[in-house]
């Protein structure tokens, strides 16, 4: 589905990244971890279409990918992915009418009616549905995650692109979000992008890890050469760890304890 | 004890530490007026709170002998008319100039430079121009408080444009939003209450264009008349109208805070 042939990115002359050549075949989970200024973002930009490689081909089904973002990929940054002035209903009802076509993207009668009902679905299935009438500056960190991951499912993307979704939150809410981006993974039949700073986080969730790094290091030159996938880890499903603990299975027993 | 940067009065006291300058004044007006009447009764130049009473009574609820007209609520209106027209009519321009400017990298580049130029005349030294061009009727008056408001809104505007985090635009389009449904959808919402915000800090310089206006060619409204009885030392008039200026002022920054608020709830406390 996505080749990457030869791809580099360079800022000023600066190789940001160079030499990737991986393969991704639709359906799967690829986590990508490294350092901070490894590149691993940049490698996500790419393929949203915010930056484009400065030497190589970076293909989806065969052609070039765009070089603007587009409804075929999907995003949750870490912060600022929803839109502010819209209540959560909102939010995810105007995923509906930016995917028509029209000057307003503002949705009338019947196709209005219908974009409420898949939006309160969505809204339902990652946990908001007591939530549609709050703006995100009334949710915690973990609601507006939901909320920017049902935006970005409700535009129908093939492939959906997290920068770093959870970095900002609590473990417990982190273990939640695992949970449910597994699932809408399976449910939707995505092929998902995660950079992580976690590199646990990334063996438990991914079916595929790549680990960003310099090979090769120049003490006198340090920007002289970019990083590239070091490692390309196949992850075994049947072996996964343990999951952390939910927040619901952490407060379980405790509640139960206080209840006796 | 405390160091003075940690040291906040309590909620009462406040109220009375904001209070008591204004009463002091007020005290030192009476004292000095009252010194100067006694000495002299026709004083003219820090009347007495009587006297004030008296003249706005004249003007306010006395029709004028000559026209018959309530001159006081006449100028009123006349002012307002202008000063809200012309706000208006920059706020309009201004609000389309920030958001296109703004939004659209291709505009800014042609148009950004010019703004800025413009932005720098001081819109007083063009009324003469504006005189000859429009005559010494209303529209003139109108005309220089939108040339002299619209540049402030519209940079204000264009910057509190940029300002809105890149992720939103770029998540927009992933959903398969195109440009004019960012700019109505993402961008126009988000300014709405920028807007407001620039119209209020620029409220202050519309009634100083306004007033300029006035006193140099008008037949009626706030400024024309205080620069009018200016001639005969009337502070009995000059006095009244300025206090009931920075009244409609306070109340007009007042109401569109309170607008503000109302139409977007979401903007509150700085949420992002």
């Amino acid at each position: 589905m996505i080749e990457v042939k030869n791809v580099g990115k360079s800022y000023d002359g600066n190789p940001v990244l160079e030499r990737l050549n991986v393969t991704v075949k639709e359906g799967e989970f690829v986590t990508l971890v490294g350092a901070s200024g490894c590149g691993k973002s940049t490698f996500l930009k790419m393929l949203l279409g915010t930056e484009s490689p400065t030497s190589g081909e970076l293909l989806l089904d065969g052609k070039p990918i765009a070089s603007e973002p587009g409804p075929d990929r999907g995003i949750v940054f870490q912060q600022y992915s929803v839109f502010p002035h819209m209540t959560v209903l909102e939010n995810v009802m105007a995923a509906v009418g930016f995917a028509q076509r029209g000057l307003t993207g503002y949705l009338f009668g019947s196709k209005r009616k219908q974009a409420r009902l898949d939006a309160e679905a969505i809204l339902t299935e990652v946990g908001l549905g007591h939530a549609l009438k709050k703006y995100p500056h009334e949710l915690s960190g973990g609601m507006k995650q939901r909320l920017a991951i049902a935006q970005a499912l409700l535009g129908k993307p093939r492939i959906l692109l997290l920068d770093e979704p959870f970095g900002a939150l609590d473990p417990g809410i982190r273990a939640d979000m695992h949970e449910l981006v597994l699932r809408l993974w399976q449910e939707h039949k995505l092929t998902i992008f995660m950079v992580t700073h976690d590199i646990k986080e990334g063996f438990h969730l991914g079916t595929r890890l790549w680990v960003f790094d310099k090979l090769r290091h120049d003490p006198h030159a340090p920007q002289a050469y970019g990083a590239t996938i070091t490692y390309d880890l196949p992850i075994d499903h049947s072996a996964r760890q343990p999951a952390p603990q939910t927040t619901e299975q952490t407060i379980a027993p405790l509640l139960a304890e206080a209840a006796s | 004890m405390k160091r003075l940067i940690n040291l906040t009065p309590p909620p009462a006291s406040k109220l009375f530490l904001g209070l008591l300058p204004f009463a002091l004044l007020l005290l030192l007006y009476v004292v000095a007026s009252d010194a100067r009447l006694a000495e002299n009764a026709n004083d003219k130049l820090l009347p007495a709170f009587s006297q004030m009473g008296e003249a706005i009574d004249r003007m306010a609820l006395e029709p004028s002998k000559r026209t018959g007209e309530y001159l006081f609520w006449q100028d009123t209106a006349s002012s307002l008319k202008r000063l809200g027209l012309g706000v208006l009519i920059a706020a309009a321009i201004g609000l389309a100039l920030g958001l296109f400017t703004g939004a659209l990298p291709l505009v800014h580049a042609g148009v950004s430079p010019l703004l800025t130029v413009v932005s720098l005349i001081p819109p007083l030294a063009i009324l003469p121009v504006l005189f000859i061009l429009f005559g010494l009727g209303e529209a003139s008056k109108v005309i220089l408080i939108a040339i002299g408001i619209t540049p402030f809104i519209a940079r204000d505007l264009q910057r509190r444009t940029q300002e809105i985090p890149s992720e939103q635009l770029v998540k927009a389009q992933t959903l398969g939003a195109n440009t004019s449904q960012i700019m109505v959808r993402v961008l126009l919402p988000q300014l709405m209450p920028k807007l407001i915000d620039a119209v209020r800090l620029s409220l202050g310089a519309g009634w100083l264009f306004l007033i300029a206006a006035e006193a140099i060619a008008a037949t009626d409204g706030l400024g024309y008349r205080i620069f009018l009885v200016r001639r005969y030392m009337s502070m009995d008039v000059i006095l009244p109208y300025v206090a009931w200026i920075t009244l409609l002022a306070f109340l007009f920054d007042w109401l569109l805070a309170t607008l503000s608020r109302r139409l977007f709830p979401w903007n509150a406390q700085g949420a992002h």
